[in-house]
């Protein structure tokens, strides 16, 4: 196997169309909306720290992906959509979910697997959902998410009620079949969904460079005769303003659109990965493009935080997930006699009397 | 008034009864629209709903199925054709990951109201690909229900009733019944999921079957009652939900047991069947349970071959015989 760890080095700004440059100066993003940014993006990364010490204390079990590295696409994603727009999610949805306004309490006491979490503990990490907020769901096969997302759309155009869903998928994924399928489906049908290709560089330890048959999964679009896009993942508001005009463009009955966000994960695939795919020097280019601190400095630069204003804000969500940890440890489990709930509409099937 | 349809019309009357009702429903597969379905399940109905309602899918069978799944959670209630159940392995992933589980990870917040029709049996020389019985893989996976009509009758009320069901829901046409008649009521009705139908009464063993097997296992007890034998034929209708209590009241009777099924036998429907209702009935049986399923084979495609391995209406017979006079013999 190839494993060329040079070019996980995603060189975005070589990528970067010039469509891309014209719309990012012709956005104007409001100062309240880009502190949201910096907020959702901090809320992520907390989370997902927390999650980890979790994990290694036992509290959390099973298969738990983290997002750090990764929150600005999916912060910049869904700041483009309405409330009750949709996302579908991947095995990594902790970020989409606090993205599309998932509370934190429900979510952590989902992962410490109590009933009080938002899915009564029996989704746990991989089935993290909340249809309220137009989540509908993660999910735990790699690929399985874009006919789903595929499906929501087909029915927001049946019923003609404006809504929008957005497909998150890895590098990984778009080598399934599904990804082919669904770029097909929704060309064809003409849908309002918008692929949002997570390229973080690697499907667990294989690099995309290796698993993909070319050098941007964008590149993949145009045989689908939909419009491939390159965005540079780790800037916030260059993801949501190709994401926004996506939104705009597919409300207006433009073909749908499939942006490629070049992203990384700082952490290894699962908590414990020894990592031997790739070095330290890749990681540490990779944090020196850092979402979140870039953003903050750019912020401070533009006069719209200051040190005194970040630190209140990230004093204020510590608190808030140090709330929902507590809330999620005082929490019950569901008892055990309710496992087999939940299965069918209605439990009564079997006809024994 | 009652009409005479086939198998095929009762199908399509169906579809169009819930479909004139409901403008959530939409139905979605390959060749379904103008042609109306290769076994003409949709005659007619691309015409007086149209294309958004009548979806011509590519070939792409998993994501067809998960974007049905996707329609069902967000407010519509798709009902998706198969062409062949031996395709359905393509989307496995959908229906056994997300259709059938979906409700459950989500701690009961959402629901898949979809219906997939399908077609599997042999007996047309269709051979390995395109003559499966599959049904077995559902039952097995809990969240799924598996209904699988033998009568135009039975088709039309048990399709009306899954389409309302919001539940995912596998339902499962024989290819050898499309054109057989049956007389239907005008009147709007439906069956409830779950209940068999005692086929016909008899006093001497219960022969449980479904599907196609059901019409073999009658014109087996038609020539076993010229014998002197009465066989009680049941059949199930679906095998998840199960109509436990129908068997069980039906062997009290009889004291003897036979289950036939076209799938393979091994791991099989017939073990299944059994395991719910044997410690119900061992008291009351006179003799060992008995399963004539297909044999663990891929259908082969000469008919000598294919009819050795699908239960015939004469190893029916042969098999009730013997279990009859093994018992005259141990008196
Ligand atoms: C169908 C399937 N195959 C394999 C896996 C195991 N697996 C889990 S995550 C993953 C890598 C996915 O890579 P990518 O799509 O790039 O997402 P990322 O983890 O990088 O966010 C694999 C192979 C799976 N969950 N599902
Ligand atoms: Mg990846």
């Amino acid at each position: 196997m190839d494993n060329n760890k040079t070019t996980a080095n995603n060189k975005v700004n070589k990528q970067k169309s010039s469509k891309e440059k014209k719309d990012s100066k012709s956005e104007k993003i409001p100062d309240n909306l880009k502190l949201l940014f910096l907020e959702k993006m901090y809320t992520i990364r907390k989370f997902e720290e927390k999650v980890k010490e979790l994990f290694s204390l036992g509290l959390i079990r099973g298969s738990t992906h983290v997002y750090i590295g990764e929150e600005a696409v999916a912060v910049g994603a869904c700041s483009a959509l309405a409330s009750d727009d949709y996302i579908v999610s991947t095995h990594r949805g902790h970020g989409h979910c606090i993205a599309k306004g998932a509370e934190l309490r429900p979510m952590m006491a989902e992962l410490l697997g109590k009933e009080t979490g938002c899915c009564k503990g029996k989704g746990g990490s991989m089935h993290i959902a909340d249809f309220d907020k137009g989540i509908l769901g993660a999910v735990g096969i790699v690929g399985a998410g874009l006919p789903i997302a595929v499906g929501a759309a087909l029915s927001s155009k049946y019923l003609n009620n404006g809504k929008i869903t957005i497909s998150f998928f890895g590098d990984g994924a778009s080598n399934q079949g599904t990804f082919h399928e669904c770029l097909n489906l929704a060309s064809i049908w003409k849908l309002p969904i918008i692929f949002v290709c997570e390229n973080n560089c690697y499907a667990i330890t294989v690099p995309a460079s290796y698993s993909t048959s070319c050098t941007n999964i964008a590149d993949r679009a145009p045989g689908y005769n939909i419009e491939g896009i390159i965005t540079d993942g780790s800037d916030v508001e260059k993801v949501y303003i190709a994401v926004k005009k996506a939104v705009d463009n597919v409300k207006n009955g433009s073909r749908t659109v499939l942006i490629e966000a070049k992203t990384y994960r700082y952490e290894g695939h699962w908590i414990g990965d020894p990592q031997v795919y790739r070095s330290k020097e890749e990681i540490d280019y990779w944090k020196t493009k850092d979402p979140i601190n870039n953003y903050k400095k750019k912020l401070i630069n533009e006069k719209i935080i200051t040190e005194n204003s970040y630190t209140l804000m990230t004093d204020k969500v510590d608190k808030l997930i140090e709330d929902a940890v507590e809330f999620a440890k005082n929490s019950k489990f569901l008892s055990a006699d309710k496992a087999l709930d939940d299965i069918y509409t209605s439990n009564d099937f079997m006809f024994r009397s | 008034m009652d009409k005479v349809t086939t198998y095929s019309e009762a199908i399509r009357d169906a579809l169009d009864e819930e479909m004139s009702i409901d403008n959530k429903i939409i139905l979605m597969g390959e060749d379904i629209g103008l042609q109306g379905g290769v076994f003409g399940t949709s005659r007619g109905l691309y015409e007086k709903y149209g294309a958004s309602r009548v979806m011509d899918t590519p070939i792409s069978e998993n994501s067809f199925v998960g974007a049905a799944i996707g329609a069902a959670l967000t407010g519509l209630r798709p009902v998706v054709e198969i062409m062949y159940i031996d395709f359905i392995t393509l989307a496995m992933d959908q229906i056994v990951n997300q259709a059938a589980k979906i409700k459950y990870m989500f701690g009961g917040k959402a629901k898949v109201p979809i219906v997939i029709r399908t077609q599997g049996g042999g007996g047309k020389g269709n051979a390995s690909h395109h003559s499966q019985s599959l049904e077995v893989f559902f039952c097995h996976i809990p969240g799924l229900k598996v209904v699988m009509p033998s009568t135009p009758y039975d088709a039309k009320g048990l399709l009306k009733s899954s389409i309302r069901d919001d539940n995912a829901i596998i339902f499962i046409e024989h290819k050898l019944l499309y054109n057989i008649t049956g007389s239907i009521p005008d009147s709007n009705y439906t069956i409830p999921l779950g209940k068999a139908d005692i086929k016909k009464e008899g006093e001497d063993i219960s022969v449980v079957s479904i599907s196609y097997m059901v019409n073999k296992a009658l014109s087996a007890a038609a020539s076993l009652e010229d014998e002197g034998i009465s066989p009680e034929v049941i059949d199930l209708r679906s095998l998840y939900p199960l109509d436990i209590d129908t068997i069980i009241s039906s062997v009290k009777k009889t004291n003897h047991l036979l289950i036939v099924h076209e799938s393979c036998s091994r791991a099989g429907t017939g073990a299944y069947i059994l395991k719910e209702v044997l410690p119900d009935i061992f008291d009351y049986l006179d003799s060992p349970p008995v399963i004539l399923g297909g044999l663990d084979s891929p259908i082969p495609y000469s008919y000598v071959l294919e009819s050795a391995i699908i239960p015939s209406e004469e190893k029916i017979v042969n098999t009730i015989k013997k279990i009859m006079h093994n018992l005259i013999k141990n008196k």
